[in-house]
């Protein structure tokens, strides 16, 4: 009887539920989760990245029964996990260069192709620097291949790891130490970037998402459907950072979560090019309350600046029409 | 087995024979054959067991080879010129994590000006990044060697870089005696790796060493090529063995015992060597020479050894430093820094520039009389240097010294400014 | 594996870095006291019973509402829940329909005939005079600590107001009856149709150690009025206990009923089921000011009642009443315009407030009665030692929640009493209030509604207007609650920690932090969804 009744305490939102079927807590709440990513690891207090890190080899563990191998673009994720003598992995990881996550990995699964161990599967993993400038033509060479890899990308907007510097991933207007809120436009320009996500459906591979750490049920549904297909496979999280935005540590997951409910960060999901889903926002907000709480925005609420902050709601309004982001209220479940 | 064939297919049957598992493939003049060849071997299923993986750079090449090797699998992979300076970071990357990977370098020069043609600049690029470099002097040389080559990096857990020279080999016709299947299934155990990337005993590779250690890593890796000074003669002696062909090895000699002169180069430039060596014995010149076959490590006691009893020592490379000489030359110097016996640093063959049996008769005339200047450029045309340097002096904006020179010696229609 | 040296490392070698001591600031677990138990004037801890019943144990819920409250099935109907208004899932979307999940648990338990267990006999003997709410409620929390009770109870069926004051249609009498006899069932004697005349006389010659005052606002109070006789007058408080004894009042033709408390509606409602052609409630303020409940009102009006409001009867003459025209003046007094109309009527109603009997109370040294009402200390005690009171004979509310609280209170402070201390109540925690919650973690779940009795039948009888929730929908509405302040396992800290500081306890047995590891970001706090986790300064 409990558990054919809907489950609306909390829903499907939190990380478990004393009331929730097993099988629809995340691997999050279980007890025996692998902790890929363990304790002792020196990221900054309240580090997105960490977080999604683990939330998403952790579900990779799970998916694959522990049968796992990490290929680690150099970052932040690799230099606070990994300083000699001490390693926070509990998994077989590798570390090689900046820019050849994708293709180390592409190595390594070709080694368990060419072994015989089909169970034993390859995620290659990196920051925003690592994925969609340094290290984009190997990434781009692992899609054209379509080699049995799934790339995830901790996006957290700048090159955090050498001080806060712009990546292709920066959203416009940010402050960084190479877009400073100095002159007449201050930050980082409109109009550029790159959407890696939709760079990477152009190839055609067989799953793309955009993920996040504020919503773990939809994080973790993403890389146990990525680890049941084969082929290349990429998945985009958004981790903020604290030291990179100017954000509060306790304010990590709040920050992720307006991102998707603003429309910044839309969440979705494509299988061969074409979209098949996205996450409908459940409180949709203006930008404005997410820029608020990171200094790396302070600049857009002086006077003056009124139209960067109207730059950036119109990209939001943009990805919420493109994505296909709102619904009619009611028949959620 | 005797066969006709192409320097490159010959390395690709030879690599084929080592049963390598992953072989990374991307196109660069002028080792591209090779990997063509191998990869006709894998679509054909001639060679079984094997991924075979077209990328996109010389840069994922060895990447995905690290992921490869590191998980396990006998690696292979080829490049040259602008290639090995593409993978560069990798190349270190390689070395400093102990992979076991044989890649052959096409020797080429290196730009720009943009030259596809031979000399060992590439290669020299690399020499410091921690790699086993094996020089060959012959096709049948590389064929050996390359088997070689498998063996010793992975008894070692270093890479290994086998280096031949771009379209004198690679693209020579010449008779190999090509070894069997079961004599190199004897001589190459499979592949049983120091440390490899598996769930069932999971490790982390690839840490960041900090101050504490790093020295010591690198003195460890130091080691290993020392503890390679004795394990190459070893590998060879044991292909000998099996395969019945002496090959390999620190270095080779011709005519040296006696030398007065000793001609030390390294490559397919030997060949030539030697014929205008016994050309010279005839007339009655101690002259010799020696052969670097291994230049990482650089066999400083055999170079030692070998120079032992000479008046003068020529060192001919291709390859250049500019604003300092000859690395081989440095090296050959450093090797014999308490013998006083002066060395000839000799530049010769860049870019594909023939290095002709005459102009070494010249040469080494000068080197008899002792009138060779320290650093020597063979065949430099001095003219045409000149002739820019004067139109350096008289217009600052002079433009492209590469074209000029073409156009200088008509090589580029003059209408064109 | 002879492993690279300094380049390769083995796995769970970052423990031995222990990054705690980066944290300036700890994070801790806390209860709160959420605004619902806060606000029950009868003290459940509605947060506990609805996490049971969220997970179908109402056989615990029902154990756990009886440690503070004997009559889930009559709350769960008659309570005005205030419970309800101070819900913080309000702010979200409903407020959690807890009344009605209460009613399910009480009628589940009668049809299971669920019972608790009473301590050891104690040996001490209480009296409890007035078999109403607080008195039996007095008298069931006594009975539990192990005490001896008897019950006097002038009437001649218990129940008190419930029985006497609140219609059938509302409280079923099968549901009263079936509370009542699961009290007499752990042992509480009730002695019906038995008034007590002196409260120190019965207490000698029964042994007793103390005594339990709760005889309730039993009389009718009625204002003066000039009148030709014409119109037959009753009080409320009569006429309700008449129709309860069913000595029908005759309650035909035009009906007037003149108040506009609970009271008032419960006789309008009553006489619209008893046949009346017309009834009217006249009220001399503004319509927002009665104090009826406002579902009293809105049913009241659904079955055809019509409001005066802003009317005060100023003659009774020839079949009809005059009644003069009020406004709402300062302080929102009424003031009479002298402007008159006037409405036919039959018979008039004065549910004008009732008043306590205070007869038994002669020879009692020491009682202070202030405005009609009996004085108590914080113990509930009375002057007189030994002597306790509650319900509406003392100075408060006058509902049937705040009785039953009474009950409890004086049966603490009766049990302590009879031991020789004085009872203190342990520390209130800090309030959950709604800025402690993160509310995006709860689903959007709109409240479930008890089905209602169609009008035309509620307009011919005594049925129960408002039905029972099917289980599923009850067990729906209990998993709405927040449970505000109090962790309730859903593993969010467990999940959002970027260090792994937090062990996983298991079923039950919470969380903890390790404190080796923890740096003190805070996101476990931020994102707890019922705010049970607070930072605290290190001490360094």
């Amino acid at each position: 009887m409990t558990q054919q009744v809907k489950y609306y305490q909390t829903g499907t939102y939190t990380v478990g539920n004393r009331l929730l079927d097993q099988e629809q807590r995340t691997v999050q709440a279980s007890l025996d989760r692998s902790n890929a990513l363990d304790s002792g690891h020196r990221a900054c207090q309240g580090c997105g990245e960490a977080l999604g890190a683990r939330f998403a080899i952790d579900a990779a563990m799970r998916a694959t029964d522990n049968q796992l191998i990490a290929c680690n673009a150099t970052g932040c994720l690799e230099v606070f996990t990994t300083p000699y003598p001490e390693t926070a992995w509990q998994m077989p990881w590798i570390h090689s260069l900046f820019g050849n996550a994708a293709a180390v990995a592409t190595g390594v699964a070709a080694a368990q192709r060419v072994k015989g161990k089909k169970e034993v599967r390859v995620i290659a993993q990196g920051g925003d620097g690592g994925t969609t400038d340094i290290g984009f033509g190997c990434l781009s060479g692992m899609f054209d291949r379509n080699d049995d890899v799934l790339y995830i990308c901790y996006d957290n907007q700048a090159y955090m790891n050498t001080g806060v510097q712009r990546s292709s991933a920066t959203p416009p207007a940010a402050r960084t130490a190479t877009t400073m809120p100095v002159g007449p436009n201050p930050g980082n320009e409109f109009g550029q970037g790159k959407n890696v996500p939709l760079v990477a459906m152009a190839h055609g591979i067989p799953y793309v998402a955009t993920a996040s750490v504020h919503d773990l049920h939809d994080l973790e549904r993403k890389v146990t459907k990525a680890m049941s297909m084969r082929g290349a496979r990429y998945i985009q999280i958004f981790v903020p950072c604290p030291l990179g935005w100017g954000s509060k540590p306790c304010d990590s997951i709040k920050l992720a979560r307006m991102a998707a409910e603003c429309g910044l960060w839309p969440l979705f999901e494509a299988e061969h090019g074409e979209i098949t889903d996205s996450t409908k926002l459940r409180k949709p907000a203006k930008v404005d309350g997410y820029l608020k709480l990171q200094r790396r925005f302070a600049h857009m609420f002086k006077p003056g600046n009124e139209a960067q902050l109207e730059g950036m709601q119109a990209l939001a309004d943009k990805n919420i029409v493109k994505f296909d982001l709102l619904e009619e209220k009611g028949d959620e479940e | 087995m005797l066969k006709q064939m192409e320097g490159s297919m010959a390395v690709a049957e030879a690599v084929a024979l080592a049963r390598p598992e992953v072989i990374c493939a991307y196109p660069i003049t002028p080792q591209t054959h090779i990997v063509e060849g191998l990869g006709e071997m894998v679509k054909s299923g001639q060679l079984e067991n094997c991924e075979y993986i077209n990328v996109e750079s010389e840069f994922a090449a060895l990447s995905v080879g690290i992921g490869s090797s590191a998980a396990g699998a006998r690696t292979y992979t080829a490049t040259a010129s602008q290639g090995i300076l593409f993978m560069a970071e990798a190349v270190y990357n390689a070395s400093g994590m102990g992979l076991p990977i044989v890649m052959t370098v096409g020797n080429r020069a290196i730009g720009a000006p943009i030259n596809i043609w031979n000399d060992q600049t590439d290669s020299m690029s690399m020499r410091d990044a921690g790699w086993i470099q094996l020089f060959c002097e012959t096709n049948q040389e590389a064929v050996d060697v390359h088997i070689q080559a498998f063996k010793i990096a992975e008894k070692l857990s270093v890479p290994v870089m086998v280096c031949m020279d771009g379209f004198i080999l690679t693209h020579a016709y010449e008779r190999i005696d090509m070894p069997e299947q079961a004599q190199i299934d004897q001589f190459l155990p499979p592949f049983n790796p120091r440390q490899v990337l598996d769930p069932a005993n999971p490790v982390s590779m690839g840490a960041m060493v900090g101050p504490e250690a790093f020295t010591e890593v690198r003195y460890l890796a130091h080691r290993r090529q020392m503890d390679a000074l004795e394990l190459i003669p070893q590998v060879a002696q044991e292909y000998a063995e099996i395969v019945g062909r002496d090959s390999g090895g620190l270095i080779s000699t011709y005519k040296a015992e006696d030398a007065e002169t000793l001609v030390i180069s390294l490559g397919s430039v030997i060949g030539t060597i030697k014929d205008v060596i016994d050309q010279r014995r005839e007339e009655g010149e101690k002259i010799g020479c020696v052969a670097i076959r291994s230049f990482r490590p650089f066999p400083i006691a055999e170079i030692r050894k070998a120079c032992a009893n000479a008046k003068r020592i020529v060192v001919l490379e291709k390859c250049f430093a500019v604003g300092m000489g000859g690395m081989v030359a440095s090296n050959v110097r450093m090797a014999l820094s308490t013998q006083p016996v002066p060395v000839y640093n000799v530049i010769a063959g860049l870019g594909g520039r023939p290095i002709t049996q005459t102009s070494l008769h010249n040469l080494f005339n000068e080197a008899a009389a002792d009138k060779l200047e320290g650093l020597h450029f063979l065949d430099l045309n001095q003219e045409v240097v000149e002739r820019e340097l004067e139109r350096q002096r008289l217009d600052e904006c002079s433009g492209s010294v590469a074209e000029n020179i073409l156009r200088d010696i008509g090589a580029v229609a003059a209408s064109k400014v | 594996m002879n492993k690279p040296f300094a380049i390769t490392l083995d796995v769970g070698t970052s423990l031995v870095n222990h990054t705690g001591s980066w944290r300036t600031e700890r994070p801790r677990y806390v209860d709160r006291i959420p605004p619902c138990n806060k606000t029950c004037p009868a003290g459940e801890n509605i947060q506990q019973w609805l996490f049971h019943a969220e997970e179908g144990n109402y056989e615990q819920a029902f154990k756990t509402i009886m440690q503070d409250n004997p009559f889930p099935t009559i709350m769960g109907r008659v309570c005005y829940h205030t419970c309800e208004s101070a819900c913080n899932r309000k702010d979200v979307d409903e407020a959690v329909g807890i009344n009605a999940v209460e009613r399910f648990i009480g009628d589940e338990a009668l049809r299971h005939g669920w019972t608790v267990e009473c301590a050891p006999d104690t040996g001490k003997k209480v009296m409890v005079i007035g078999a109403g709410p607080g008195g039996l409620s007095a008298a069931y929390h006594l009975r539990r600590l192990g005490h001896s009770v008897t019950v006097f109870e002038a009437a001649p069926k218990a129940g008190g107001m419930l029985r006497y004051g609140i219609p059938k249609y509302r409280l079923p009498r099968e549901k009263l009856a079936g509370e009542i006899s699961r009290i007499e069932k752990l042992g509480v004697e009730i002695k019906t149709a038995s008034p007590v005349t002196s409260v120190a006389d019965t207490m000698k010659e029964g042994g007793f150690d103390a005594c339990f005052l709760s005889v309730g606002a039993q009389v009718g109070g009625k204002v003066e009025l000039p009148t030709d006789g014409s119109v037959p007058m009753f009080d409320a408080a009569t006429v309700l206990k008449d129709l309860e004894n069913e000595q029908l009042p005759d309650l035909n033709g035009h009906v007037v009923v003149y108040g506009g408390g609970n009271t008032a509606m419960d006789v309008a409602r009553s006489a619209t089921r008893m046949g009346a052609l017309s009834v009217t409630v006249v009220y001399r303020r503004d319509r927002n000011m009665m104090p009826a409940h406002e579902l009293e009102i809105h049913e009241a009006l659904e079955e055809g009642v019509q409001l005066a409001c802003l009317r005060t009867i100023k003659a009774v003459k020839n079949g009809e009443l005059e009644l003069e025209v009020m406004v709402t003046g300062e302080d929102n007094r009424p003031v009479g315009t002298g402007q008159t109309e006037t409405v036919p009527a039959t018979v008039l109603v004065q549910a004008v407030g009732q008043s306590v009997d205070l007869g038994p109370l002669n020879g009692l040294d020491g009682v202070e009665v202030k405005g009609g009402v009996v004085l108590v200390g914080k113990d509930m005690q009375t002057g007189a030692k030994g002597v306790f009171a509650g319900g509406d004979m003392i100075p408060s509310e006058r509902t049937v929640t705040v009785a039953i609280g009474h009950g409890k209170k004086a049966a603490k402070n009766i049990d302590a009493f009879l031991r020789g201390e004085i009872f203190v109540a342990p520390a209130k925690h800090d309030d959950a209030g709604f800025g402690e919650l993160n509310t995006w973690y709860y689903s959007d779940a709109p409240r479930s509604v008890r089905p209602v009795l169609d009008v035309a039948r509620r307009q011919s009888g005594f049925a129960e207007v408002v039905g029972n929730l099917d289980e599923e929908t009850a067990q729906y509405e209990a998993r709405r609650c927040m449970s505000c302040g109090n962790c309730f396992e859903c593993d969010n800290c467990y999940g959002v920690c970027p260090d792994n500081a937090i062990t996983k306890l298991g079923p039950g047995e919470g969380f903890a932090f390790k404190y080796d590891y923890c740096k003190g970001c805070g996101i476990c706090v931020a994102e707890c969804p019922c705010g049970s986790i607070e930072m605290v300064p290190e001490d360094i």
